[in-house]
């Protein structure tokens, strides 16, 4: 994500440490209305060098908000299609859970275009992958961002 | 949500069945690891099985489907999800689904007028031995057969005028 990759350039920029990038025993939620997805994502995590510790799995951005309610979560994948509340509005709904402040949120969707980039990086998404993806894209845009808080 | 007449003015003008088929096989060598190629025209497809189906909806409006046999929806879905499907009927349709809704996705995503004002609909997956559907679309017609190994799998964008 050119956007990441900026924000990445201005923190060499100014002489910034990039914060602390720990991707062992992260605790990710999965939010995606497809089962098959989720797991799909999950296995593309692990094959990006993200250790998993535990992975929390939402069908919709209203089950991942009551997720949160329960257990806080070092990093978030969600998608944006999904019925009862879809990505950008749970993106948007974030910051008002104490357990989400901060928690980076990589977007991942069959949705490209740069409307949805701009809505959801405008949201607070810290990422943006396109379906379908390889692993290697998922270890691009989630390994820069997870582990910051 | 009014249809977009350029856009349907291109698709009459242009030639979109070798995107489609880039998108279906970009899809599968990426998500699926398996590669599909454009079957000859006389492929048939078995009856009954699965057909999934994803709407699109904005400056281009119609519906893409895929339809395969039980067999090759399951060797599908194994092929996403490994060997420990089992007999998983809900997740085999989830599996096909959501290949609808990718292929959907990357195909509007490769029209760049369509990919900024075009929405699609959650997936829904028809199953069974003995049924028929019908769009009411009345625009173009994209339709391919690719085969999945030896197994075809007939896919069609029909577009609203």
């Amino acid at each position: 994500m050119k956007a990441i990759g900026r924000w990445l350039e201005a923190c060499d920029a100014a002489g910034k440490p990039h914060p602390v990038r720990n991707m062992a025993n992260i605790r990710a939620l999965i939010v995606d209305d497809s089962s098959v997805m989720r797991k799909i994502v999950e296995r593309s995590l692990r094959q990006a060098g993200v250790e998993l510790d535990k992975v929390v799995e939402a069908g919709n951005g209203a089950e991942a908000l009551a997720a949160l309610g329960k257990e806080p979560v070092d990093l978030i994948l969600c998608d944006i299609n999904m019925p009862v509340m879809d990505g950008l509005e749970f993106v948007k709904q974030l910051a008002t859970v104490e357990n989400a402040k901060g928690v980076p949120v990589v977007m991942i969707t069959t949705e490209g275009s740069e409307n949805h980039v701009v809505q959801a990086l405008s949201a607070g998404a810290k990422g943006y992958i396109r379906k379908p993806f390889t692993p290697e894209q998922v270890k691009e845009h989630v390994l820069p961002v997870v582990g910051r808080k | 949500m009014s249809t977009d007449t350029s856009l349907l003015m291109r698709s009459h003008q242009e030639n979109w069945l070798p995107v489609l088929e880039l998108s279906i096989e970009e899809v599968f060598e990426i998500m699926i690891g398996q590669r599909v190629k454009p079957a000859p025209k006389t492929e048939e497809l078995p009856p009954g099985g699965f057909t999934a189906m994803v709407g699109i909806a904005g400056a281009l409006c119609g519906i893409l489907t895929i339809a395969c046999s039980k067999k090759t929806a399951r060797e599908i879905a194994k092929c996403m999800l490994g060997p420990e499907i089992g007999d998983s009927e809900d997740q085999v349709s989830d599996a096909l689904g959501e290949v609808c809704n990718m292929i959907a996705g990357n195909f509007k995503n490769k029209l760049s007028t369509a990919s900024q004002s075009c929405m699609l609909s959650v997936p829904t997956v028809i199953t069974g031995e003995e049924y028929s559907y019908r769009s009411l679309a009345d625009g173009e017609v994209l339709d391919t057969v690719m085969l999945f190994g030896e197994a075809p799998l007939a896919v069609c964008l029909q577009l609203h005028s």
